[in-house]
Order: C-alpha cells, then structure tokens, then sequence
C-alpha cells in the first residue's frame, strides 16, 4: 500500500528547525488547479484540446443534446402527471457527459440522483430511467453489461461505497477505476470525508467527481464551505484536487481521462470539482425564485454547455443550423421512442415487492406476500 | 477442543478465510492488534494486511466500504468496536445494506457480516454496553443473530458468512469469556432463522436470546420449564416459539434491552395473535428499564437478573 503522506526524516527536520530557530516556517501548501479548454463564446485552447476526430466531436454535441432533450421530456411529463417528483439536470450536461465519456466499461460508477446525462451518456437504457422517475422500481437495475449502481438518493453516502469497490479492486489487482458522482452539498457530508479519507490513505483507485452546481436545494455553495474551493479539501486527505469548467465539455473529459488513466495505473485517487449551475428548480416540487436572482440564473444561462460546443463546431465548419435541427429531431425522436417503450411496460405486480427483498424469504415474508396475492385476486 | 466464545468465532472467521478467499476482515485496530477483544488474533499473520484491514477510525465508510465490496464480488466482515459506535454506521446499514438488493432489483446484493460485542456486565465506559437489537430487527433486508455460546458462535458466523444477505452478528461481551465448552474443528453450520430449544419443560417457556439465555438457564434450575434460545432475531423462529407455547400455555420473555418495543414486544404480540388460545395467563417481559444503561455502579440493578425472571416464573405459574 502507498504511503500517502510520507513524512520528512526526523533529523533533517531537527537541522531545520536549528536554523531558523523559534522556527514558524512552512511544512505543507497546497495548489488547486483549474482546467478550461473552451470558452463560453466557444474558442478552444487548441493545446488542451482532447484529440477528438471531428466525428466525435458531432456525436458529443449530440449526447448534449439528447441528455437536454431527455431533461426536457421528463419535466413534461412530470407536469402532465406521467412521472412523479423529478430532478432536472438543465445546465450541468457537459459535466455529466464530459465525464462518462472517458469512462471505460471495466470502470465501475456509482451515480448520485443527478446524473441522467452521464447515465445516458454510459448507455444506460433511456426507457429504464423514465420508469424509475416514474415510480418503477425496474428501472433501478441496471443492465448487465453496465457497472452502474442504482443512483444514490441520501446525499453523499454512495461515497463509501466507491471507496470500498476501490478497496476490493486493489486486493483482487483489476485494473480498472470506480467513479462516484455527487453534488456540492455532499461535501458537508461525514461520508464525504470518511470515504475521501480512506481512498487517501490506501491509495485507492476512485475518481471523485463533484457536480457543483452551486445550490443545494435553497443553500449556496458558501453556505455549505467556508473553502476557497472544493477541490482543495482532497488535498487534506493527501491526493489532489483539481477544479474545472463544468460547462466545458473537453475539459471535462480531458480531467476525468487523465485521473481514471492515473487510478487504473495505481496512483491514487482524485477529486474533479466541476464548476457549473443548476439552470432549474432543485426538482419540480421545488421553486427556486424563492431562493435566487433571476440575474444570477440570466448570467449562467449565458455560459450554456451546449451553446459554446455548437459555436466551436460552427467556427470549425463543423456544424449548420440544419445540422443543428436534424440533432434535436433525432434526439426528440429516440426520447419519443424511450417514452413510448416506458410507458407500454406492464406494471409491476402488487407481490413484485417481495421478490428482491432478500435471498430467500422468511415465513412470515412467505405468508405476507401470499396474503397480498389472494387480497389481489380479490380486489380488495 | 475446550474453548471459549472469543477463540471459536476467531477460529470460525479463520476457517472461513481459508476456505474462501473472498472473505475479508476490516474494522478498527483488528489487524496488528487483533482487534480490542482479541477476536481477530493472529489473522493479520495468517491472510495478510490486505484481507484483514485495519481502516481509518470511521465506522460510516468503513461499514459503507464493506457494501461496496459486497457489492464487487468479496464477503467483508466488519467489525463494529463496540455496539455504541454502530449508531455511526445506522445509515450505511439501513439506507443501504439492507435494501441493496432490493433496490438494484437483484443486480447487486450485500453478502456482508457486520460483527460487534453486544451488551451490559463488562465495566465498561459509556456507550459499550448497548443492546439495541431491535433496531436492526425492524428494518427489513437484514438478518439479526445473536449466539448464546462458544459452540452456537462458531457454526453461527459460518451461517452467517455464507448468508447471501447482510446479517448483524451480535456477540455477548459478557459471555465472551465466561462459557467454555467443546468447540470442534472444522465446519459445521448452524442454520440462521432457527431457534434451539436449550432446555426441555412442559409448564412454561422462557424465550431468551444472547447474553440473557445463560441467565434464563439459570432461573429455570427446578423449574418445568421449556427455555428456548431464539440464536436468529430477525427472521425470528415463530414456529419454534409457538410451539412451545402452545404445549406449555405460560411465555416469559427475558430481554436484556429497556422494555418498550423491544423484539420481547414483536414475540408478544406473535403469541397473542397466534396463540391466545392456547394461553393461561398473561405473557410476561422480563427486560430492562426504559432508561439508558447505567454505568457499573448501578447496571446491576438494571439487567433481567436471576431472581427477576424466577419471580416472573413463580407469577405466571399461578395461572
């Protein structure tokens, strides 16, 4: 196991402190680093820029895009009493497809209850996330050939258990990473750092990444932390920290690729602090005016993750309106589809309640779920 | 072999290892150390630094740590010091141990033990002689086990590792070292969801689980008394249970924890509901006060003790 925090050899901290004597000197600093590739007006730092082939970069606007357009659906369809209290990720695309996109399939992600982008970005079936919202358990399990947990709703506490899937990786020696998603408000959290602490001190192989959105339902991000940053807290726990454009989709992708590639090679963790903004409400029961500056919202609305991607492509002569209206209908058009396959699933059956509640059912569970079938056949 | 509680669930977790290599310790100070009670000694020496862990002090991520290694294909046995610092991990365990399986719709389970001393009698500080099984037993998803001695302990954390599903192994801190009996080598299961029947009677049946059973034993000395050893508190072994009770027509229900809502309520109400008429009198609770448990000045005073449950045997067999 890797030492995290090696400490300097007594003797050469002995001569130190006879040289400066009554010593006040400093023995730990920390930098936290931001990454931006491209602009909100959509220029790239060509330097930085991941080398995407053009193709790529098309199919990345599109996942944008798509992931916008489930959004857009979902709050539709929440109005219109089809699924129930639902969370919005308006604005936060790039950070959730930024990231999934460097993520591999040996790569083990555990999701908090806002990241249908990266979820869709993962291929995690887009008519399974429209029956979880809308009260279906099925489309809590994920596909088999996705290592994708069910998403975490008590904030914060997933993160220990990517700690532990890290810990079980390491002692069976696969090289792959694990990726726990979480939001601003999560760092208030003891799981927070209970799990930064221990992926610090084993050297663990996980990737954190924060979706700062800056609002935790009505709290803001200075309420949470007096820290200059999030990203600077990985540095107490004895791995680094770096900050990005969360609106930024190339650096995104660029962070997450260069620490899964580190976690996999067994160097350790580290923590992505995407900078961005939750755009909507904290979830339809919510109302955010009550809260926040419309200014406030104006201003991040300006910064649109999809907008300075479109304008780098446009720049690049890789993009037209047509382009731009054949993307939205396509993506409408599978949302359309994942809608229509959602809703034309069966409902669960009352006695489906029982069925994972554990290996083998007691008794008592026996008699229960019998009970509730006769009642069933009942109608009563 | 001669031994007691403390070496037979070491050398159930040492056979275990052996026997799979996706079974792992982790907790607080039980690898060099062996843990506080000496449970996990010479196991470190045995598998290794990265099969016994000694995690930072956090029982929250070092419960959560075991669900994610469940959850990626190992068997983890944690350690909980003491059952007061369990309260630290209630969320790991509640919000996700027990409905890990469930909630994923079977894509993923939780194949975890979470062991931690139980209990009153030791002298020890604030916080280290809980017994708040109940808790653990109205939750769903989990399994609660309570051995009563050496032998049971063994071929109970067997069991329990085995389990598909999370079980809470709760270990008498009293009885660790005062029981000694024949433990054999080699496997042997006890079944979970099982009650024993530890002493045959016909006129009333003692229900006692854990730290109380060799208290319940000991009241019933002269007594026509049936004492069973309910071994798993969640599921518990209502048929076991009924049985007897039916037989004898008189319960008493000796539990170490304060009496409102404790599992001696959920048993009450199984043989009101599923034996009233078979009953001659009342069903009776010998438990603790519903107060925190005091300290060792006055914790005397406080658990069901001998003379406590032999009144509570003389009353009952008035009926």
């Amino acid at each position: 196991m890797r030492r995290a925090n090696p400490r300097p050899p007594v003797d050469s901290r002995l001569s130190r402190a006879k040289l400066v004597s009554m010593a006040e000197y400093i023995i730990d600093s920390m930098t936290v680093k931001r990454i931006e590739v491209l602009d909100p007006r959509g220029n790239a730092d060509e330097a930085l820029l991941p080398p995407f082939p053009d193709e790529e970069i098309r199919r990345i606007y599109e996942l944008l895009v798509l992931a916008r357009a489930f959004d857009e659906r979902a709050l539709t369809l929440q109005r219109e009493g089809r699924i129930g209290t639902y969370p919005s990720i308006l604005g936060q695309e790039a950070a959730q497809v930024g990231s999934a996109l460097a993520i591999g399939k040996e790569d083990r992600v555990f999701p908090s209850f806002r990241e249908m982008g990266a979820q869709i970005a993962l291929g995690y079936p887009i008519p399974l996330l429209f029956r979880y919202w809308a009260g279906d358990e099925r489309g809590m399990r994920s596909p088999d050939d996705l290592d994708v947990f069910p998403i975490c709703v008590s904030v914060g506490t997933h993160l220990p258990h990517a700690a532990g899937a890290a810990l079980a990786a390491q002692l069976r020696g696969d090289r792959c990473a694990v990726v726990a998603y979480f939001g601003d408000g999560a760092t208030s959290k003891g799981d927070f750092h209970e799990a930064f602490n221990m992926a610090g001190v084993f050297g663990l192989p996980v990737v954190f990444i924060c979706q700062n959105n800056q609002w935790a339902i009505s709290v803001p991000v200075e309420r949470q932390t007096a820290a200059k940053t999030l990203a600077r807290k990985a540095w107490a726990y004895g791995f680094e920290g770096v900050q990005v454009d969360g609106n930024d989709v190339f650096a995104v992708c660029r962070a997450t690729g260069a620490a899964l590639e580190k976690a996999r090679g067994g160097g350790g963790p580290t923590f992505i602090e995407c900078l961005t903004y939750r755009l909507a409400d904290h979830t339809t029961a919510d109302d955010a005016s009550r809260y926040r500056p419309d200014a406030e919202v104006e201003e991040w609305r300006n910064r649109d993750p999809l907008l300075r991607l479109r304008l780098f492509m446009e720049r690049k002569g890789l993009w037209s309106d047509a382009d731009e209206n054949e993307a939205w209908e396509r993506a409408r058009g599978t949302i359309d589809e994942a809608v229509r396959e959602a809703e034309s699933a069966p409902p669960p059956e009352p006695g489906e309640m029982f069925d994972f509640a554990c290996a083998n059912l007691s008794p008592r569970q026996q008699r229960q779920r019998e009970e509730l079938e006769v009642r069933q056949v009942r109608q009563v | 072999m001669q031994m007691n509680m403390v070496q037979a669930i070491n050398l159930a977790l040492r056979e275990e290892m052996a026997r799979d290599d996706r079974v792992v310790l982790l907790g607080e100070d039980v690898g060099k150390d062996g843990g506080v009670f000496r449970i996990s000694e010479g196991l470190q020496d045995a598998f290794g630094p990265q099969r016994v862990i000694d995690t930072p002090l956090s029982e929250s991520a070092l419960v959560g740590a075991a669900i994610g290694m469940a959850a990626y294909g190992l068997v983890p046995v944690a350690e909980i010091q003491f059952m007061g610092f369990i309260y630290a991990a209630m969320d790991q365990i509640f919000s996700h141990a027990a409905r890990l399986r469930s909630r994923s719709r079977g894509r993923y389970s939780c194949p975890l033990v979470v062991r931690t001393p139980y209990g009153a009698g030791i002298k020890a500080p604030e916080l280290h002689e809980e017994s708040t099984e109940a808790l653990f037993c109205q939750m769903p998803g989990i399994k609660v086990v309570a051995p009563s001695g050496p032998y049971l302990a063994k071929g109970l954390l067997l069991s329990a590792i085995r389990d598909p599903d999370p079980v809470i192994f709760l270990e008498p801190t009293r009885l660790y070292r005062m029981i000694r009996e024949e433990v054999p080598e080699g496997e042997y299961a006890v079944p979970l969801g099982k009650a024993r029947i530890a002493r045959e009677g016909g006129a009333v049946t003692v229900i006692a689980w854990g730290s109380m059973l060799e208290r319940a034993m000991k009241a019933a000395e002269g007594y026509d008394a049936e004492v069973i050893d309910l071994l798993t508190l969640s599921p518990f072994d209502a048929e076991t249970v009924l049985d007897s009770v039916k037989k004898s027509g008189r319960a008493v229900i000796v539990q170490e924890a304060p009496l409102t809502c404790g599992l001696g309520a959920e048993l009450a109400a199984t043989i009101a509901q599923e034996a009233i008429l078979h009953l001659r009198g009342p069903v009776l609770r010998v438990a603790a006060p519903d107060v925190t448990v005091p300290l060792a000045k006055l914790v005397d005073h406080y658990l069901p003790s001998v003379e406590r449950i032999r009144a509570a045997l003389d009353e009952i067999l008035k009926y």
